[in-house]
């Protein structure tokens, strides 16, 4: 079963959750899909080892060949190829690696290299968690060739968490596309309830089961839990808004490791994911 | 005009209450909410939308099943797995390339535009602002802050301002690139958290690669002092001026409930602490407005970045 951890708002916890909820549980495998913003191994501390390049191939131009007749720059959607009236320029970080430009040059006068956006590590043999997490090289902006490469790793017959990036875009989509349920972590505050509303449009519109955990619960307003309650969202688990926790985070420490009874309720949530989907099972039977 | 972008990495580090309470202390500014996928700042300016326009994405494939020789062709070449077994495209894999287009035999598919979100030209009582919509699960929010960015700058020209201030997304990709780039001034909003600490270098990385000035404050820097004095230390090094720090405190939460700046919350409040953390919030935009005068400076700090890039 794969679950997804995502939020909307950004700083509202997921990274928190995962961690959380992966230590609780056995036979799991956590993926870090913030691959902007990586930080589930700063709670872990693992070492962490290469398992490959994210590549993907763009054009480069023989300009010797090249009789400028502009069909390339003409059909790049992403404005990477400009033709100058002496020679065709490509700038690499716009280029999405269609490859089209190389299909269409009638003197062939493009080929193919291969450029690195990222790369995938993987936590060494021995951690206490099978750990992977995706890395976007600063400067570039594809984060969801990321994110899809990380993705091959995935094995079925685990429990699978993915830690997805903040917002409700492209490399949200990626991260939370494939997963069989969704966590979305919250805070009742104004923001915080604003973009829960915009993360349950997008797990609606990708008809994903979903539930609620509501973090720093206690502080803003009751509007989280009136909303989830108005429409029937579950509420898998409140984390109160406790400095305890907030000093933890700030050290690196998951919180399940050093406060009592905590692992038993991501237990719990782990066991409301699973009869909620059970429920669904049913109704579709 | 100037532009300022406030970007932060990490999610939720501050960026949108500090930049609203910016708005309330700038003198002639133009406000740019560039978070498109998670867009906050209407919940405290109210803006009073003037007009609107659709924002077009990327296009997507379409093909025309009457004409498919079912060659599969188009899968064969699409390079994101975007055609599956029936010839349907998923909307959510489609990069929009065009690539089906040049290499279908019998002209089956073709592209299709879609409205993928809405741009907003507001005003509110801080001045005008530009901010958008992003359609669910759409693609291209880099593309749509572009258009928020250009349409700050046709209010700033409108009305005579000579400042747009830029609310940023989270983050290092697409978006965060398209929030930054060109810009006068970055503020880095950071906490002392191991989190927080990572995202700040990950996201200074990020500026100096693309060789702009760069400030930072830290937010609630009481909750771990010693990671406070890290990204200290850490500015001091890579030579970027820390502004400001301003203390754990509700107050940011209460104004947001009253749909104020903590500017405007603090200004009603009897707290000493409530008006002593807008006067540091004060301090610090007056820091930022102190960067735009002092061009000398700035041309310093570009020639330093210069030379970290090398």
């Amino acid at each position: 079963m794969k679950i997804a951890i995502a939020s909307g708002k950004g700083g509202t916890g997921k990274t928190t959750v995962s961690l959380n909820l992966a230590l609780a549980l056995s036979n799991v495998q956590l993926f870090d899909c913030d691959v902007e913003e990586p930080n589930c191994n700063l709670f872990l501390g693992f070492d962490l080892e290469k398992m490959e390049d994210v590549i993907y191939s763009v054009p480069v131009i023989n300009q010797e060949k090249c009789d400028i007749c502009m069909k390339c720059s003409d059909f790049c959607r992403y404005n990477a190829l400009a033709a100058l009236p002496d020679k065709i320029l490509f700038f690499p970080s716009l280029c999405h690696g269609c490859g089209g430009c190389t299909i269409l040059c009638p003197e062939k006068a493009i080929l193919e290299s291969q450029r690195s956006l990222g790369v995938i590590e993987k936590a060494k043999g021995g951690s206490s968690l099978e750990f992977y997490r995706g890395l976007l090289n600063i400067g570039e902006t594809m984060a969801s060739a990321v994110i899809r490469t990380l993705k091959k790793h995935i094995d079925d017959q685990k429990t699978v968490i993915f830690d997805a990036p903040p917002g409700t875009s492209c490399p949200v989509i990626a991260s939370i596309g494939d997963a069989d349920y969704c966590v979305l972590v919250t805070e009742s505050t104004p923001f915080g309830f604003h973009d829960l509303r915009l993360a349950v449009d997008v797990v609606r519109e990708l008809k994903i089961p979903f539930g609620i955990i509501i973090n720093r619960w206690g502080l803003g307003d009751s509007s989280v839990e009136d909303y989830c309650k108005t429409k029937g969202i579950p509420i898998l688990l409140k984390i109160p808004n406790d400095r305890k926790i907030a000093e933890l985070y700030s050290q690196g420490i998951p919180f399940v490791r050093k406060m009592p009874g905590w692992n038993e309720k991501f237990l719990g949530v782990f066991e409301a994911i699973k009869s909620q989907l059970a429920g669904l099972e049913d109704v579709k039977i | 005009m100037k532009q300022l972008t406030v970007i932060s990495g990490k999610g939720g580090t501050g960026k949108t209450t500090l930049t609203a309470a910016f708005t309330s202390l700038a003198k002639n500014a133009v406000i740019a909410d560039c978070d498109v996928d998670a867009a906050d700042m209407h919940l405290i300016l109210k803006p009073r939308v003037l007009q609107k326009e659709d924002y077009y994405g990327l296009e997507v494939a379409r093909i025309d099943l009457e004409l498919c020789i079912e060659c599969k062709k188009c899968r064969e070449f699409c390079r994101y797995e975007a055609v599956n077994n029936n010839f349907g495209v998923d909307p959510y894999k489609c990069e929009g390339c065009a690539v089906c287009t040049i290499i279908c035999p019998i002209g089956a598919v073709s592209m299709e535009k879609r409205v993928s979100g809405l741009a907003f030209f507001s005003e509110t009582r801080f001045g005008p602002m530009a901010h958008a919509q992003l359609g669910i699960g759409e693609e291209a929010s880099g593309k749509l802050v572009s258009v928020v960015r250009n349409n700050a700058k046709k209010l700033a020209e409108q009305y005579h301002k000579d400042l747009v201030i830029i609310d940023g997304p989270p983050g290092t990709g697409c978006s965060a690139i398209a929030a930054i780039t060109g810009t006068d001034l970055v503020l880095v909003v950071s906490e002392p958290t191991l989190s927080g600490i990572h995202d700040l270098k990950r996201v200074i990385e990020l500026t100096v690669h693309f060789m702009i000035p760069t400030v930072v404050c830290i937010n609630k820097y009481d909750i771990n002092e010693e990671n406070t004095q890290l990204i200290e230390k850490f500015c001091i090094e890579m030579g970027i001026p820390v502004i400001g720090r301003l203390p754990y405190d509700d107050i940011t939460t209460k104004a947001m409930l009253q749909e104020q700046t903590l500017i405007e919350y603090a200004k009603n409040s009897e707290h000493a602490n409530e008006s002593e953390f807008a006067s540091q919030v004060w301090q610090i935009w007056a820091k930022v407005e102190e960067m735009f005068i002092d061009t000398q400076d700035k041309q310093k700090m570009i020639k330093s970045l210069e030379t970290k890039n090398l």
